[in-house]
């Protein structure tokens, strides 16, 4: 679950760190009206997405009525395919230093990784490509926690601020306390201000919470309604579906992500365009199916659909079941063509004959027979 | 022969009572494989499809002489129930649970760390099989027959549909192992590659990646790094090579970020070693048998 800045401020700030008193708005008027109260502001758009700034969704306001003109400009802005329908109003700060502090999930040593720059205020990304050296890791031991050496060490050859060390060092040991009472998959911090004033201030959040922590983290749910980034996005978390849009017109269900993964490649491969991502997980049952065929046709876009089930503990009957009952319950209109392998996979063939579900004995043959059946 | 599991397993089961561990419970045993107990806390002195239940691991073990375990758990309590079986002693843990938190999973593998006798499998994961000897796991058995090739895989289905193109081909399968679609695992492709190459029972392996990590790359580097005179033939599939960036493609570590994890650099790392990729997974039954035609 990824969480805007402003979320993720709020979480830090209840860790302790040093985040800037600012305040959420929806309108100019409202934005206006907090500059009135903080003088001079930055104004920045609340969407999941890095280059926000570049993309002039963050802007700085002298005067309330400043800020009213650039906020009518902010809200309602498109970044990178996102509607942006908040913003963050904070003072504006007079920034000495940026620098980069973040903690990731790192595959390879099976550990959370520190990592300070002192290329902060620029894209992390960006860095490890131009200047890998210039990233100083820091691999964590879940039964000890990050020890205050192994900060003081990795601000010494990140080149931080020795002056500011005792400060920089204490958002730094927040930050790992926000990661591990959170559960977050990642913290970041970018920039970690210095500001002219010698204040060290948080001046972003970037935290995406694991979802599969979430059932004991009750007090975060609330974030999950601004998670969403559209309502596909939404319909499919609340029916325990794991759908991702890929904007193509080929719907694809399948049981299994690797499955459906290879069948996206194979549709992909014969000239198509996969419309999503959808795994049914394994031992599906009919209503779940159901759900699964709805979600898909709610694409307008979809002309065509693709099952594949190889079934291990799903069983082929049972999905050919739920196929008989979405036909029942709604107006399938599009082509649909069904591969059946695995467990019971005669008996599910023997329920779909006579019925309006193409057989096929193969993803390949599945790719090439819905392009026909669409027209191409 | 064949690798982790086969007559020698004396199976424990987490998690026995629950929906997937008894249907699963009663499929293993159909199959052969050896089952002396199972653990729900508070359903100890109890029965489930013919196996004594037990409160503990501990129990279990001084009880029965269990050496593997395969974990259905639901999430919450996974990882301690990874962490149950360690200290109790079991060498092979098998864990099938999907949905564990991240951090659960970081601490249960450092847990492990002291533990170095211990190997675990997963989690998010199939299991692993010993074609007609052990079945540790929900795999459809049917799909699989006896032979000397080793099937590594992050994908479970993936699993069942490649040992289903080798059998109709004739090619049986030593053992098969689903590593897990986690991005914290315990065994890695490195870790079951090792191990495929000093078993006499497995000639050649069939590797099945996916976009995510660098666990692909690390796998071609270590069989790169092996004497060629020594090597086993190893074959392979990457699949999510259509993916797009930033998208979690269902399993939880099919993600490609921050340009790490793309398909591209994965059959580079097995391509650039003479090591040959499928691009389709029909064609897989084509490259094992060139493999195995040549070396005849």
């Amino acid at each position: 679950m990824k969480l805007h800045e402003y979320q993720g401020k709020d979480l830090f700030r209840a860790a302790g760190l040093p985040v800037p008193k600012g305040e959420v708005a929806t309108t100019p008027d409202e934005v206006a009206a907090i500059a009135q109260r903080l003088g001079k502001v930055v104004i920045k758009a609340q969407v999941h997405v890095g280059g926000r700034g570049k993309a002039g969704g963050v802007k700085v306001a002298s005067t309330p009525e400043e800020a009213r003109v650039l906020a009518g400009r902010i809200l309602g802005m498109d970044i990178k395919g996102l509607t942006v329908h908040k913003v963050l109003v904070e003072p504006a700060l007079n920034i000495a230093t940026e620098y980069y502090a973040g903690i990731v999930n790192d595959r390879t040593s099976k550990r959370f990784v520190l990592m300070l720059s002192s290329m902060g205020g620029v894209d992390i990304e960006d860095v490890a490509h131009s200047n890998p050296e210039a990233i100083i890791r820091v691999a964590i031991d879940p039964a000890f926690g990050l020890q205050d050496f192994a900060i003081r060490q990795a601000m010494k050859d990140a080149q931080f601020d020795r002056t500011k060390s005792r400060e920089l060092g204490a958002v730094i040991k927040g930050l790992y306390g926000a990661l591990v009472r959170y559960d977050c998959l990642l913290a970041e911090v970018n920039p970690l201000v210095v500001s002219a004033e010698g204040d060290v201030v948080v001046a972003d959040a970037k935290v995406d919470i694991d979802d599969n922590a979430l059932f004991r983290h009750k007090d975060l749910l609330p974030y999950r309604e601004e998670s969403f980034d559209n309502e596909m996005d939404r319909q499919a978390t609340e029916q325990g579906l794991t759908y991702v849009h890929l904007g193509g017109d080929i719907g694809v269900i399948g049981n299994g992500a690797g499955l459906v993964m290879n069948t996206l490649d194979v549709v992909t491969a014969s000239g198509g365009k996969p419309a999503n991502f959808l795994d049914i997980g394994g031992g599906a049952q009919a209503a779940l199916v159901v759900k699964a065929v709805n979600m898909v046709l709610s694409d307008p876009e979809v002309k065509g659909i693709i099952f594949n089930i190889f079934g291990g503990i799903t069983r082929c009957d049972e999905v050919a079941r739920g196929m008989l009952q979405a036909a029942q319950e709604m107006d399938i209109r599009v082509p649909v063509v069904v591969r059946l392998a695995g467990t019971q996979e005669a008996a599910g063939r023997a329920l779909l004959e006579g019925s309006q579900y193409a057989p096929v004995a193969s993803v390949q043959e599945a790719a090439r027979t819905i392009q026909e059946l669409i027209g191409r | 022969m064949s690798i982790l599991v086969g007559p020698e397993t004396r199976l424990l089961v987490q998690g026995i009572t629950g929906r997937d561990g008894a249907f699963h419970t009663g499929q293993m045993k159909e199959y052969g494989t050896t089952i002396v107990a199972g653990v729900t806390p508070g359903k100890g002195g109890t029965e489930m499809e013919g196996v004594p239940v037990f409160d503990t691991v501990r129990e279990a073990v001084e009880a029965t002489r269990a050496n593997t375990s395969i974990i259905f758990v639901p999430a919450p309590g996974a990882a301690d129930a990874i962490m149950e079986a360690a200290a109790a002693g079991i060498s092979l843990i098998i864990c099938l649970t999907e949905l564990i938190p991240v951090h659960d999973m970081v601490r249960a593998v450092r847990f492990l760390q002291d533990y170095p006798g211990t190997r675990l499998i997963g989690p998010n994961c199939p299991g692993l099989i010993t074609p007609g000897s052990a079945k540790v796991g929900i795999m459809p058995g049917a799909v699989f027959s006896p032979g000397t090739i080793g099937i590594i895989s992050r994908s479970g289905t993936l699993t069942y549909e490649v040992a289903d193109l080798l059998s109709r081909n004739g090619f049986g399968q030593s053992t098969c192992v689903g590593i897990g679609g986690d991005p914290v695992i315990g065994s890695t492709f490195v870790d079951i590659l090792r191990l495929f190459q000093e078993d006499r029972g497995t000639d050649m392996i069939v590797l099945i990646g996916e976009i995510g990590g660098s666990d692909e790359e690390d796998a071609a580097a270590y069989i790169g790094s092996l004497p060629a005179a020594t090597r086993k033939p190893v074959v392979t599939f990457i699949s999510g090579r259509s993916a797009p960036p930033g998208k979690r493609m269902g399993h939880a570590g099919a993600i490609i970020s921050g340009g790490l994890g793309g398909p591209e650099a994965k059959v580079a790392a097995f391509r650039d070693r003479g090591l040959p990729v499928a691009d389709s997974i029909p064609q897989l039954a084509d490259l094992v048998r060139t493999v195995l035609t040549v070396s005849a």
